[in-house]
Formats: C-alpha cells, sequence, structure tokens
C-alpha cells in the first residue's frame, strides 16, 4: 500500500506541469495522459504527440518506434461534419484527436457557399434583399438591415423616422432570437436540455412576431431600402409589450438554472479562452471580442438608425473564455429587452417608407387609381431603380458581430460588386487556438459560426 | 485496497494542479468556480466604458491587466490568493449543500407544473396572420374569369426565377395566359409576386401544408394554381380585405 502510494505520489509531481485543461473529467474514458511538449522536447515520440506539425523531420523508424510499455491508442484524424449533429449548421473541421480531446483543428471553409455574392450581381437591388435573409438564418432581419443601409447610402436617402425604430425594435428583436439560440444549443451542448426547451418557447413567440410583421416566420424580407415593408399591424405592439414584461423572468429562469451550475462552469470557465490581442489579431467582433474585454459595440462607436437616442449598456466580459461569452450574451439579452422597451414607448407615427415612388412602390390602392403610380410600380418591379455610382462599406453590429456589406454600384439597376463581411468567417478562422487542448462541444456553439 | 489506490492516483493530479503557485489566474478561476452569485460578471461598469469605447484599445490588450496585483513572497507564492472571494465557509457550504444545484432544480420543478405550451400539431395549430406567404394560388373574379392578365411582372421580379408565362390574346381581345407555372422547389416565399400583381391575382395563401411525395409535384401549373385560388377565395378575399390598409 505505502510503495504504490509512493509511487503515485512520485508520478504525479512529475505531471505537475502539464496542462490544467486536461485534468478536467468531461468522459468518462481515460484520456492518454499528454507530455508538455515545450518541456519534454526530447522524449517526444509519434506516440506520444502527433499533429503533423510535430511528425515533420521525424523518420519513419523514428515515428513508429514509440515507447512500448504504456502506449495503447494513436491519435487520430476525424473528418468532423458538414453535416454533423453537433456542428449547428454545415461546418467541417477537420479535427485530430486524441480520445475526445482536441490536438489539432483545421476549419474548412466552403460548405456553405452558394454563390450568393455573384448572384446578387445578376439581381436588381430588390431582388437581392431575399438573399440576406438566408445568409444567416438565424438573424435576418439584421442581415437586411445592412444591406439595406448600404443601398440608402448610395442613394443618399434618409429613411422616416417610424421606419428606423421599427428596424431598430427587430433588430433588438432579431438579437435576443440569435442569443437564445446561441446560449441555449451551448447549454444543452454540454448537458443541459432543459433551458434549451424553455428558450425556445421563446423564440416561437418572437418568431410569431416576425409573422405577423412580414409573412414568414424566418425569411422576412421585411426590411427593405428606403424603409420597412408593410406597417406595423394594429395590436402588435401591445404584443411585444405583454411579452417584453415576462421574458425578463425568463431570463432569470434560465440563468438561475445555468449560470451558477458548478457542471456549467466546470465546462466552460477556461475553455476556448481568447485573448484581446488575439480577438483584435483575428478581427473578431460582436461577443467574441467584447467577451474578451474589448469594449467594442458598433450600435455605441458608429450608432444607425435610432441606437444614438436609446439607452443600453454593452457588457463586456473579462477573461474571453465560453463563460464569459456566455455572460455578455445573456447580458445583451438583458439590454436588448430595454431597447425593446424604449422603442415601444418612443414609437411615433407617421410613414414607413420614403415618399419617392421611384425607389419604393407608391401604396397598392394609389397604384389602382393614378396612371403615374402605375407606371412606377411597373418600373420598380420591372427594371428596379438606378442607383448612382458610387462605393460603400456600412456596417452594423448584427448579434454575432460586425456584419457589413462593401456594395459597389456602377450606376445601373444592379449592383456591380456586393461583398458581405460575414463575422462568423473571421470567427471560424480562430477555432484552431481557441479549441486545441479542450473538447469539441464545449467550444463549437460559443462562437456559432455557420452563419 | 486496489479500488483505494485507483481513487488516489486520479485525485493526486488534479488536487496538485489546484494547489499550483501559479498564482492569480488559478485563483480567480478558482473564486468562480465556487462562487454563486448569479449574474453579476458581466454586469457592465458604466465609468470605464464610456472612457473607453472610443480609443485605448492598444492599452487593453495586455489581457491579464484586469487582475488585481498581487501579494506575492519571496519565492514568488501568492500570499492571499483568497483576497476578493467569498469566505471559505460559504465556498464549503456551496459546495457540499449543492446550493446551486437545487435551486436550480426547484425553477425545473417550478416549470413543470406549469401548463404545459405544446402545440398539438395536426389537430392544434398556430394563429396565422393575414400576411403569411404560403402556397400560392390565381385568383378569379367573380365572374369566373381568371384575374391574370399576363403581365409577366411577378416573372420578372421573382428572385429564384421560379415563374414561367407564356401568353396570347384572345378571340375577345384580352389577354390571358396559356401558361403560367411556378416551381414550388425554387420559389423562396418572399411574396414578391404578391406585391408585383397590379390585379392581384397571384397570391400566397396561408396553406402550408402542401407536402408532396415527388418532385414533380411541385411544379405547379394554371390548372393547379387556380383551383388553390377556387378552394381558398374565401380565405383569401378576407386576408387581402384585413390587410388592405398596410399595403
Amino acid at each position: 500500500m505505502a510503495s504504490t502510494l509512493f509511487r503515485s505520489l512520485a508520478r504525479t509531481t512529475r505531471a505537475a506541469p502539464k496542462s490544467r485543461l486536461l485534468s478536467r473529467n468531461l468522459s468518462s474514458s481515460s484520456v492518454l495522459r499528454q507530455a508538455d511538449p515545450t518541456l519534454e522536447e526530447a522524449r517526444k515520440s509519434g506516440f506520444d504527440y502527433h499533429t503533423v506539425e510535430d511528425l515533420h523531420g521525424m523518420t519513419a523508424h523514428e515515428i513508429l518506434a514509440g515507447p512500448q510499455e504504456d502506449t495503447k491508442m494513436r491519435h487520430f484524424t476525424v473528418n468532423f461534419g458538414p453535416q454533423h449533429p453537433a456542428a449547428h449548421g454545415v461546418l467541417r473541421m477537420i479535427l485530430e484527436l486524441n480520445g475526445e480531446e482536441i490536438l489539432r483543428a483545421d476549419p474548412h471553409i466552403g460548405l456553405l457557399h452558394r454563390g450568393t455574392e455573384k448572384l446578387i450581381e445578376y439581381k436588381t437591388y430588390i431582388q437581392a434583399l431575399p438573399y440576406f435573409d438566408r445568409l444567416d438564418y438565424v438573424s435576418m432581419m439584421t442581415n437586411e438591415l445592412c444591406y439595406s443601409l448600404a443601398v440608402e447610402k448610395l442613394l443618399n436617402i434618409q429613411v422616416p423616422d417610424r421606419a428606423q425604430w421599427i428596424r431598430v425594435l427587430f433588430g433588438e428583436i432579431t438579437r435576443i432570437l440569435n442569443h437564445l439560440m446561441a446560449v441555449l444549443t451551448h447549454v444543452m451542448d454540454v448537458g443541459g436540455l432543459t433551458p434549451f426547451l424553455w428558450g425556445f418557447e421563446e423564440r416561437e413567440k418572437l418568431m410569431e412576431f416576425y409573422e405577423r410583421v412580414s409573412g414568414a416566420r424566418l425569411h422576412a424580407a421585411y426590411v427593405r431600402p428606403g424603409g420597412v415593408a408593410f406597417d406595423l399591424p394594429h395590436g402588435l405592439l401591445d404584443d411585444i409589450f405583454k411579452w417584453a414584461t415576462q421574458f425578463g423572468s425568463r431570463i432569470d429562469e434560465i440563468e438561475e438554472v445555468v449560470t451558477g451550475n458548478r457542471i456549467w462552469k466546470e465546462r466552460t470557465i477556461g475553455i476556448g479562452p481568447v485573448t484581446a490581442k488575439q480577438a483584435l489579431d483575428y478581427s473578431f467582433s460582436g461577443v467574441m471580442l467584447r467577451g474578451s474585454g474589448v469594449p467594442w459595440d458598433l450600435r455605441k462607436v458608429a450608432p444607425y438608425d435610432k441606437y444614438a437616442e436609446v439607452e443600453f449598456d454593452i457588457p463586456v466580459g473579462k477573461n474571453g473564455d465560453c463563460y464569459d461569452r456566455y455572460l455578455c450574451r445573456v447580458q445583451e439579452m438583458r439590454e436588448s429587452l430595454r431597447i425593446i422597451g424604449q422603442c415601444l414607448n418612443k414609437m411615433p407615427t407617421g410613414a414607413i417608407k420614403v415618399d419617392d415612388h421611384k425607389l419604393v412602390p407608391p401604396p397598392r390602392a394609389m397604384m389602382k387609381e393614378s396612371m403615374e403610380s402605375l407606371i412606377h410600380h411597373f418600373k420598380i418591379f420591372s427594371e428596379g431603380y438606378s442607383v448612382p455610382a458610387g462605393e460603400t462599406y456600412s456596417a452594423i453590429e448584427a448579434p454575432k458581430g460586425e456584419m457589413a456589406v462593401y456594395l459597389v454600384s456602377d450606376g445601373t439597376n444592379r449592383p456591380y460588386r456586393c461583398s458581405i463581411r460575414a463575422p462568423g468567417f473571421a470567427h471560424l478562422a480562430g477555432s484552431d487556438f481557441m479549441m486545441r487542448r479542450t473538447y469539441l462541444v464545449a467550444v463549437i456553439p460559443t462562437y456559432h459560426i455557420p452563419l | 485496497m486496489f479500488s483505494r489506490t485507483r481513487l488516489l492516483v486520479g485525485l493526486q493530479p488534479r488536487l496538485v494542479l489546484n494547489a499550483r503557485p501559479n498564482a492569480a489566474s488559478a485563483a480567480l478561476v478558482a473564486r468562480r468556480l465556487i462562487s454563486n452569485t448569479s449574474c453579476s460578471h458581466a454586469e457592465h461598469d458604466k465609468h470605464r466604458h464610456q472612457h473607453e469605447l472610443s480609443s485605448g484599445i492598444d492599452a487593453r490588450t495586455s489581457h491579464s491587466s484586469h487582475i488585481l496585483p498581487a501579494e506575492r513572497d519571496a519565492y514568488g507564492n501568492d500570499v492571499n490568493p483568497y483576497r476578493d472571494g467569498p469566505s471559505a465557509l460559504d465556498k464549503a457550504v456551496h459546495l457540499f449543500f449543492f446550493t446551486e444545484i437545487i435551486r436550480g432544480m426547484w425553477i425545473v420543478l417550478e416549470n413543470f407544473f406549469r401548463p404545459p405550451y405544446t402545440i398539438m400539431y395536426p389537430f392544434e395549430k398556430g394563429p396565422l396572420s393575414p400576411r403569411f406567404r404560403g402556397e400560392h394560388a390565381l385568383r378569379r373574379y367573380p365572374s369566373g374569369e381568371e384575374r391574370c392578365i399576363a403581365c409577366k411582372l411577378c416573372e420578372a421580379i421573382c428572385p429564384a426565377q421560379a415563374i414561367t408565362i407564356e401568353s396570347e390574346a384572345r378571340m375577345d381581345g384580352s389577354r390571358k395566359t396559356t401558361k403560367y407555372d411556378i416551381d414550388m422547389t425554387k420559389c423562396i416565399y418572399c411574396g414578391f409576386c404578391q406585391e408585383a400583381c397590379p390585379v392581384d391575382a397571384i397570391v400566397e395563401t396561408q396553406n402550408q401544408e402542401f407536402s408532396v411525395e415527388t418532385r414533380e409535384e411541385l411544379l405547379y401549373n394554371k390548372e393547379k394554381l387556380l383551383a388553390n385560388g377556387d378552394r381558398a377565395e374565401a380565405e383569401i378575399a378576407a386576408n387581402l380585405h384585413s390587410d388592405h390598409v398596410y399595403r
């Protein structure tokens, strides 16, 4: 007994400088203990550590002749995705795994590539709008808003107040939709299914608002260049108010179950760390950046629509790990709720589109009575409108980060070039350094990529 | 005895790691792991934010700047790793009495006794707004004449190019379609066709349950669309009427 105890103690003191992450027990399968590559460089063989870079310069003999006594399993390479249920969308990664632990992650882009940018070059400005719904299909209206702002900037038009308030209102509803999805799928992936179901009840209500205002639960095509498509239906603001009064306590419930929970904490604190420097170097934005302690939010820095007139705070994390990002998202939901409340109070009456019927179609009653309106109607829906030549980069704070459209117009009715800066693309580039030496399910949802 | 040895072997590294002299970060992690304060970590400090939103990113790039300076002894060990955390007794109580788990489970229990929000779908359905964009239909005038005048605006605006129209003049001089096809597999239900239609002929109905078993059945022709319109005319007219002030 005493000798085994001594031996185990001796072994553990030798094991002290090993990675802290390794000592966590997410899985019940015993993980092969890895030597720290910097300290034990000399004794390393292919069996200890073999990401592809580490095998460079080793002969086959060296690779294969590992320490024979305690090696049971080699690392293996797994093609994760593109249609993996844990990927939350279409995400493909080449993972080098040691058991469940990731040694190297190599994200592959292109599986969500649908040629959107090229397609848009062959569509009129109004036809290009529905494509933006489909870019990030959990934050639809902010995508549309981004495109609409770009077109409006080129057209040099100012949207009426009511339209701007509606945009802010639904932008924040979209943010809550997105964060509910992000937070609760993360919770689900690390093992808590219950809050996920509660959150989806709320999402259902929010998508009902979407449906009432635009006619579609997801792909709204509601925010248009020049305003919004239709006015708010009667009674919608009352219902949003009723929803908003109870949603705060729903967040409280979710937080009560999740935030303090020791399992949740153990599986997120210190996982997927991003330092502020890394976040800036990789051009992260949104929660990925704010979670690392950089207070940067385009709604504050470069306010668009009515964000300059609403009062809200920007939650900022400290440590840049999954837990801080989770807290940021939850707090952002509360801030969105504040903004929604202010929108409801300040919602003015008035027009919801610009008054120029060369840019937005005239109302149907007018179209059926006046010849001029009918001509405008036909022109808009067949040829579209021509946008003055120029280029713009207009960015908004989408729920996932900085979403931007770089739009070049050559003066015709179609964009000459439309380049989309999606926030998740930059975040995907960081997956390797975030995931090394940790577990897949713990990190994937935190940056909420596919989209 | 064997099992106890295994237990020791399994536990020891973790204990050693927790007691690692590596100071501040470990202390921070330990505090956050154990403390049960619910959501105060992300709360925002207004003053800091006002100063630093516009500039000062460089100053913040040193990641550990937020950690309070630790007092260290001659060997570099942290003198008081618990300087800003709760007391050991608090933490022990939370740890051993599972306070946060029990609080969470209480919420779960409350929800268990709430009325369920499930909609038993084929028998119960959620409400749909008059604006809902579902299956397409072609409408007729009350006289029975079809409305579509083959102006082809819907064909022109359709972003997915799902609509195909061919037309010719009739003997009485009116222009009508001879072919009106919608490829429902291409359609993205954006609603632009019904916005474009100057005579309210093509509309999107509230019907969303039109799944079929083969692809060919989703290539709608004029007969199918007119039949949809005939079946749902009352509903379509009511929806258009209730929404007409907004359009």
